[in-house]
């Protein structure tokens, strides 16, 4: 029986975004389809969620060609988990760009840019074919492309100079990926080519193949000397995009990082995975570092996101279960609380006026809720118990120890405390301390731009409360991915 | 054959590298065409360059030549022809509002 549900994800967000292109001068109509499309997908990727944990990995073979020759889309734990943890984090974006977008962005195209984002996401986390796991990028890298530009302002355009050129060089080298790989082995099917590589055993010329995609989706996720051009990208346009860019397109690139080496290079972790570990721990040190330096909210923030994809890296290069059990729950709570700070910020950048940490100050006393949020989000960031952080990183250690990489364990240790710092300077400097506020003849209403991030930190209190309940498809995902068997059985069958 | 052309792919790349790395917006873009022209003709050798038909049924050849590798080559074209004409019209806009085509003076350190 063919399990109709998984190609539900994939086009919802794409046929709300083609229908919305048409009502452009009807900005209200858009928003209340957005919604509903997104809240309809949610609940999709919800019930896919249940039926894979229940009958394992599903696979939806698109025209009814039989895999290899056909294009297959692979719900497994780990794709729906992001897909649903996307759903989410789109859907909180949604909810903030309704008061915190100005009328102008939002005319010309915001939510069917939105719409193809999530559509090229959702696909890049289904797909199980390599070269059509490049469209899906292309597809979000095109809609992130007319994102970050949107608005056109001085900032926004030189920095998305920058972003499309590094992304039309990585795209490149993920085609010449590709061709290589093809003349190995003949297949894209990301199934089909785990066989032929096992059969062949994984020799130097594969593993040379399998650090080019390296390069190409480490470009994408920004680890460590690939990560040069996000900084600059990720503050230049207004936060609730930054907020949609933090908290899903990096993760595309650490996702396909996670997919390639577990299921088609694994063969010669001593290479792979060592120089992945190597990398995990320099991207921790250059994130905290530039986390620690700068004095604008925007950038401390995103220096913070390099320093995540370092720990989710991390999970991955130490290969044992409480190693990729870490990364994947580190993965998913990283999505919601980058989001969620994202959005704070934008919320404080509303009041202030400026994303200068030195201009502002006392806000708690007019913004007790919004500063009381985000003092939740800096703890849950750097992962202090009772919210979702503290888990991920907990099993991240063990799996380190396991592994027995001690240093890079201390280093995770010392840049979460670094982290700790970058957030609570925001929150000590900012939120705290003596009022200093622009003048203005009313303080603005930020009721509604404050719950989105609220509803992400509930969310990622609950996940830190109740890791038992989010403990089975994790799990379920980690044992995926540890034997690639039940993968390739699943594509492969009959 | 493949390592003629093997060496053309390189040298396109060599090309489309230098031009990337120059100072000019316009050498920038020209250099991304010229990579990504080496990147499609580097996936048509990868297919393998044996001799046979057109991968046309109606021709009723004993051998056809790999049609896999053209569908791929056909669908980067379109991707890289709209990624390079949203990058023109970017370098433009660009030009027009800063006043310059010079990536040096493009640099992003003014509001830190």
């Amino acid at each position: 029986m063919i399990n109709h549900l998984i190609i539900a994800p994939l086009l919802i967000p794409l046929i709300v975004g083609i229908v919305l292109l048409f009502l452009r001068h009807n900005v209200k109509t858009q928003k209340v389809i957005s919604v509903l499309s997104l809240t309809a997908m949610l609940v999709a990727t919800v019930l896919l969620l249940f039926s894979v944990l229940e009958h394992g990995v599903q696979t939806y073979q698109l025209g009814g060609w039989q895999p290899p020759f056909g294009i297959v889309l692979v719900a497994d734990s780990l794709a729906v988990l992001l897909v649903l943890f996307t759903a989410i984090v789109a859907l909180a974006c949604l909810l903030f760009s309704i008061r915190g977008l100005d009328q102008e962005r939002k005319a010309y195209f915001f939510y069917p840019l939105l719409q193809f984002l999530i559509t090229g996401v959702v696909g890049a986390f289904l797909t199980g074919d390599i070269f059509n796991l490049f469209v899906f990028f292309e597809v979000l890298l095109m809609s992130s492309y007319a994102l970050i530009v949107l608005g056109g302002e001085k900032g926004q355009l030189r920095e998305s100079l920058k972003y499309v050129l590094v992304n039309v060089i990585s795209s490149a080298l993920f085609v010449t990926g590709v061709a290589y790989l093809y003349s190995v082995t003949g297949t894209l099917n990301m199934a089909d080519l785990s066989n032929r590589i096992a059969e062949i055993g994984q020799p130097g010329l594969v593993t040379v193949i399998a650090l080019l995609f390296l390069v190409v989706f480490g470009m994408k996720a920004a680890i460590f000397p690939l990560y040069f051009w996000l900084p600059g990208s990720y503050s230049a346009p207004p936060p609730v995009i930054s907020a949609l860019f933090a908290g899903l397109l990096t993760k595309v690139g650490i996702y396909a990082i996670i997919r390639i080496f577990t299921i088609i290079f694994y063969h010669h972790p001593d290479i792979t995975h060592q120089i992945l570990g190597g990398l995990a721990a320099i991207t921790m040190i250059v994130g905290v570092i530039g986390a620690v330096a700068y004095q604008n909210l925007q950038k401390i923030l995103v220096y913070n996101v390099v320093a995540g994809v370092g720990y989710i890296i991390f999970g991955l290069s130490s290969f044992n279960e409480p190693g990729l059990f870490g990364g994947i729950f580190y993965l998913v709570h990283d999505m919601l609380i980058k989001a969620a700070l994202f959005l704070l910020v934008g919320a404080i950048i509303v009041i202030t006026r400026t994303p200068k940490m030195n201009e502002a100050s006392g806000l708690i006393k007019h913004y007790p809720l919004l500063g009381w949020a985000f003092l939740a989000a800096a703890l849950s960031l750097a992962g202090v118990p009772p919210f979702s952080g503290f888990f991920g990183k907990l099993m991240l250690i063990q799996g380190g120890f396991y592994a027995e990489q001690y240093w890079t364990v201390g280093i995770l240790l010392l840049s979460s405390l670094l982290v700790l710092y970058s957030v609570m300077k925001i929150f000590f400097s900012v939120i705290l301390g003596e009022e200093k506020l622009p003048t203005l003849k009313e303080r603005p209403n930020i009721k509604g731009l404050l719950y989105p991030s609220i509803i992400l930190l509930f969310l990622s209190f609950i996940m830190g409360m109740g890791a038992e309940w989010v403990y089975p498809y994790v799990a379920d995902a980690t044992t995926t991915l540890l034997n690639p068997d039940i993968y390739i059985e699943a594509v492969l069958k009959e | 054959m493949e390592i003629i052309i093997s060496i053309v792919v390189g040298i396109l790349f060599t090309v489309g590298t230098y031009l990337i790395l120059s100072k000019n917006m316009t050498r920038i873009i020209i250099g991304t065409g010229v990579l990504s022209h080496g990147v499609h003709l580097l996936l048509l050798t990868m297919g393998g360059l044996k001799k046979g038909a057109a991968p046309l049924l109606g021709q009723e050849a004993p051998f056809y030549t790999d049609p896999l590798p053209q569908a791929l080559i056909l669908t980067a074209i379109v991707i890289s022809f709209g990624v390079t004409s949203f990058f023109l019209v970017l370098a433009y806009r660009t030009y027009k509002v800063h006043g310059t085509d010079d990536m040096e003076k493009l640099r992003g350190i003014d509001h830190d």
